[in-house]
């Protein structure tokens, strides 16, 4: 058994749990969180994708003792005060989803591509970079469609502030 | 998942220490293969020794044409390295290929060559770099180094702490994925220095990378995708399963070959 400590969606969380534990049934079953998904259990599908020290990985494929003393950020904590993220709010107005079981690894993906991007996003690329999460439903041309316009939105209204 | 217990090391020592004090002991570096692995119950290590916070073995120095990437270095750190791209685009290519965004954030250089999958990608980099892989013991050539399918001249507990090589004056790769798990189902790495040219192939060879010197000679009088034509590639020493046959595979190893040539300009 190990403790565990971790900074998530900006609160220093602890529990016990056996050094076999993996980081997304830490997050499910010890801190309550229940947004990250666990769709393939086999580093596949994407679903369970989280933010560890600012970077996404696959949190069914990490210990939770591996990410012991780093800052996790889930789908949990990306709304601020009650405002959906850019992303979320894309999704939503692109019908980014069906039965949306993907889609808190979707938009954990989509906001880290963005960022690593800085802003130069074009089709080709989102859907290259989308090759680690699978959905069932949408065909990805509304997830595509809707990781564009975030893009956009949080591109656009940086130049905006920077103007 | 069968019960471990879980060691983080800080330094090199350390973590061979640990290592070594266990007889069922395994590495951990990005666990981008070992976790899975260790999921499925085809792996039991009793205890893991984490490697991402042993400092001295991560990052990436070009110093001149000399080129040191530390065992722990994730594939997003190669691949989107402005110093590498300076010196051999190559392997920032190979490594912005590998998996996808979320794997090659965790996944590392080192365990890739120390895992040596017949199928991945950077035993052909390596190998057709002429590279020196570093443990904390000796430095082993890479030539000496891989010895076929998941097998190479580590020893019991020897570490991998980095991969040295001198850039060579043109490189290129191709590979072509499966299109379900993005391994290479063949991957080809050129590279053409002062000494000479290597090919080295991932992905096709019935026991794990190999270097094709019937392509090298072949490259060496004419550096062109045309010289690639002439060659025959055996298709004896190639993989066959449920993907591709021999014959197809040592094709690709004629396909991608050009297609790597061309990258490589």
């Amino acid at each position: 058994m190990a403790k565990v400590t971790l900074t998530v969606n900006g609160r220093t969380m602890s529990s016990e749990c056996d050094d076999r534990t993996l980081l997304v049934h830490f997050i499910r079953d010890k801190l309550g969180l229940t947004g990250t998904h666990v769709g393939c259990d086999t580093t596949q599908c994407g679903a369970c994708v989280v933010h560890m020290d600012g970077k996404s990985v696959k949190s069914c494929s990490i210990l939770a003792v591996q990410a012991a003393g780093s800052t996790v950020t889930t789908i949990e904590g990306i709304a601020s005060q009650g405002e959906l993220h850019p992303v979320q709010a894309a999704f939503n107005q692109h019908h980014g989803l069906q039965c949306g079981f993907c889609t808190p690894g979707m938009v954990m993906t989509a906001v880290d591509m963005i960022n690593r991007h800085g802003g130069q996003l074009d089709e080709q690329t989102v859907r290259h970079e989308l090759e680690g999460n699978i959905c069932r439903c949408t065909g990805y041309h509304n997830i595509v469609k809707a990781v564009l316009s975030a893009n956009e939105e949080m591109h656009g209204a940086s130049r905006q502030a920077a103007e | 998942m069968y019960d471990t217990n879980y060691h983080r090391a800080s330094s090199v020592e350390e973590a061979v220490k640990l290592r070594s004090s266990q007889d069922e002991a395994r590495y951990l570096s990005g666990g981008m293969t070992l976790i899975a692995t260790m999921k499925q119950r085809l792996a039991a290590p009793s205890d893991l020794v984490d490697l991402r916070h042993v400092a001295s073995m991560k990052g990436i120095s070009v110093e001149g044409r000399k080129v040191r990437i530390g065992a722990a270095t994730t594939h997003a750190e190669v691949a989107s390295s402005s110093a590498l791209r300076a010196v051999c685009p190559a392997i920032c290519h190979l490594a912005g290929m590998i998996g996808d965004p979320h794997v090659r954030h965790m996944g590392t250089i080192g365990g890739s060559v120390a895992n040596n999958d017949p199928a991945a990608d950077y035993p052909s980099a390596v190998l057709a770099l002429n590279a020196t892989v570093v443990t904390d013991r000796r430095e082993i050539s890479a030539d000496d180094y891989f010895q076929g399918m998941f097998d190479t001249a580590l020893e019991e507990g020897e570490l991998i702490t980095a991969i040295t090589f001198e850039a060579p004056e043109k490189a290129g790769y191709a590979k072509f994925p499966n299109p379900a798990s993005r391994y290479a189902l063949t991957g080809v790495f050129v590279a053409k220095s002062g000494s000479g040219v290597r090919v080295a192939v991932t992905g096709a060879g019935s026991n794990g990378v190999f270097r094709v010197k019937d392509l090298e000679a072949a490259l060496l009088a004419n550096w062109s995708a045309e010289s690639v034509s002439s060659v025959t590639v055996d298709a004896s020493q190639m993989m066959e399963d449920m993907h591709a046959t021999p014959d197809y595979r040592a094709n690709l190893v004629k396909v991608m070959a050009k297609r790597a040539v061309q990258a490589a300009g």
